[in-house]
């Protein structure tokens, strides 16, 4: 997908400027709330028109100011996944999902209904009402619905920030296997670190209005390391563990990773923030904290006076953080070899 | 009970007027009612005034004016005239005669209804390939069935109750154009009528209670259907 951006929009006493090119499947547009993704996003979905410039998506033109295009929302195929699920509450769940579909030209129908109700577990749903959904069911069916419009680019305007957290990590497993199984490019909108981890390859960082940089999630999340309140957030998939002494042993790097809030039988999600992680320079006799993980100093990296210091066993990587006084006194270095302790409880299972 | 043939006759047109005006008016009031909430233009505050004027103005002037407009010299009635219609002193200019009066309130509830429906979901529709016509007619329309609904019935209860429009455009004419209202008015002025007249507002009374409760029903039906 191959977007290129050029307008001016002012709203009231705020005004979004941006002149940028995207290409790429997955793109996050990360910004505070105020800064401008989402007059970015409906002016992209042709739900506001710019004031001036113009929008390619993939060649199309979807709007000219000079050339005096601008595109109807329905001729741009563009389809959106709110906030709220908003789902059409005079419709049923089957309605709803092929209401896109049915108006979609038969040449552009490439998804099918049925694989779709099947990856997104719909079956058991289709023949309610929509008010007797939960909030996460809700999601799902306006994550499919968008999708069975079978739209050239979906954009998901905040889709996770109604949601708890639990529901949260719930979705974003749908989320990523829709992208991945029916190959939608996407715009993914939000202001939360992680959602970006997880959900895209590219940054577009929104600030004021105007593009402030085009970066990738892992430097997003090394930046923000020293201002969020929980650091940097380490996020593992982790499987086949073994349940011994009331705790599950996960394979990871070239050790094991001991959790207290594992599950048996599937794949986890789990979540360590670089601030749960205390570096040793030798291996201390004994310690409380059931992970003690001998680790390869692969890269450090400055955030506003703090250093992350980007940690390596194998093929698994953490990154910990720690003052400057400290990176003095234990003498980091990249190449040097370094002790992890994490307590089995600091491993936040996500989903 | 004391009705005579002929109050039974004004029951009969009086319950035709009004379901006539009534279903005259709704596609307009429905048309109104969404060019006023999602539409903007210049003079909207000035549609807003003609809109509510009838509810405001005495329905013996809109019956004047009405009655310049459509009678023989006024630009409707030429028009009318050339198609070969006659209307004035006929049932059906009662008709628009209640029409006219009962207006505001129906856009009034088919208003209240449409400002409820949440924007995002008509963007949602929009960009689901919907052209602006199929949101209309899929996502605006049922969604305002319950305003275009209570509208209704207020308005059909106001059309009952028209005199003052009505007897200016379509006369009193008893079997022809003589509504309750205006039979009521020729009981009242004789002396002998009192009893008559009693039974007609008796009917009266009863239609409109009929009507509103019927009103509070539909409307709490539609609310437990949407909160279910």
């Amino acid at each position: 997908m191959k977007l290129d951006i050029d307008i001016e929009k002012r709203l009231g006493g705020f005004s979004l400027r941006m002149k940028t090119e995207l290409s790429g499947e997955r793109i996050g547009i990360f910004g505070a709330s105020g800064s401008g993704k989402s007059t970015l996003v409906h002016t992209i979905a042709g739900l506001m028109a710019p004031d001036a410039g113009e929008l390619h998506l993939d060649g199309t033109c979807l709007f000219s100011s000079r050339d005096r295009i601008n595109l109807s929302p329905e001729q741009r195929r563009i389809a959106i996944v709110f906030q709220q699920a908003m789902l059409f509450p005079h419709l049923g769940v089957k309605a709803n999902l092929l209401f896109g579909y049915r108006r979609c030209r038969p040449e552009h129908r490439k998804i099918r209904p049925e694989a779709l109700i099947e990856v997104l577990n719909l079956q058991h749903l289709l023949q309610r009402g929509t008010s007797k959904l939960s909030g996460g069911e809700k999601q799902r069916v306006a994550l499919g619905r968008a999708v069975l419009a079978n739209p050239r680019l979906l954009v998901m305007d905040e889709p996770l920030s109604a949601l708890d957290d639990t529901l949260r990590y719930q979705i974003i497993p749908y989320l990523r296997s829709v992208s991945e199984e029916f190959r939608i490019p996407y715009l993914f909108i939000s202001h939360s670190v992680s959602e970006m981890q997880l959900m895209a390859d590219q940054v577009l960082v929104v600030a004021n209005g105007s593009l402030a940089e085009v970066s990738t999630p892992d430097e997003l999340a090394r930046n923000s390391m020293a201002k969020s309140p929980r650091g940097y957030l380490n996020l593992m998939r982790l499987k086949d563990p073994e349940f011994r002494d009331g705790l599950y042993h996960y394979p990871w790097g070239d050790g094991r990773l001991i959790v207290s809030d594992g599950r048996e039988n599937c794949e986890s999600l789990f979540e360590l923030s670089s601030r749960d992680i205390i570096l040793f320079k030798k291996h201390p006799e004994a310690i409380s904290a059931r992970n003690l993980i001998e680790c390869r100093v692969a890269e450090m990296f400055d955030s506003d006076g703090r250093k992350g210091v980007v940690l390596e066993s194998g093929d698994g990587r953490l990154v910990a953080e720690i003052v400057r006084s400290a990176s003095d006194e234990l003498e980091v270095s990249p190449g040097a070899t370094m002790f992890a302790a994490v307590k089995a409880s600091a491993f936040r299972r996500l989903g | 009970m004391n009705l005579s043939p002929q109050d039974i006759t004004a029951i009969g047109l009086s319950m035709k007027i009004a379901i006539s005006a009534t279903l005259l008016a709704l596609p307009f009031g429905f048309a109104t009612a969404w060019f006023m909430v999602f539409r903007s233009f210049r003079g909207k505050v000035l549609l807003e005034v003609l809109v509510n004027l009838p509810l405001t103005l005495p329905p013996v002037v809109i019956g004047y004016l009405l009655l310049l407009f459509l009678g023989r010299n006024g630009w409707g009635g030429a028009f009318l005239k050339a198609a070969g219609i006659e209307l004035i002193f006929t049932w059906k200019a009662a008709v628009i005669a209640s029409a006219t009066v009962g207006f505001p309130l129906l856009v009034r509830s088919i208003r209240l209804g449409m400002e409820s429906i949440d924007r995002q979901l008509l963007q949602a529709s929009r960009s689901l390939g919907a052209t602006w016509y199929d949101t209309l007619a899929t996502v605006v329309l049922p969604l305002s069935l319950r305003g275009m609904l209570a509208g209704s019935s207020l308005m059909f209860a106001r059309s009952l109750g028209e005199f003052g429009a009505t007897i200016i455009v379509a006369g009193n004419i008893p079997g022809l154009t003589q509504t309750i209202p205006l039979a009521i008015y020729d009981y009242a002025s004789s002396p002998t009528g009192t009893s008559m007249a009693l039974s007609l507002c008796a009917v009266s009374v009863i239609l409109s209670v009929g009507i509103l409760l019927l009103h509070e029903v539909i409307g709490k039906n539609l609310e437990n259907r949407r909160s279910a």
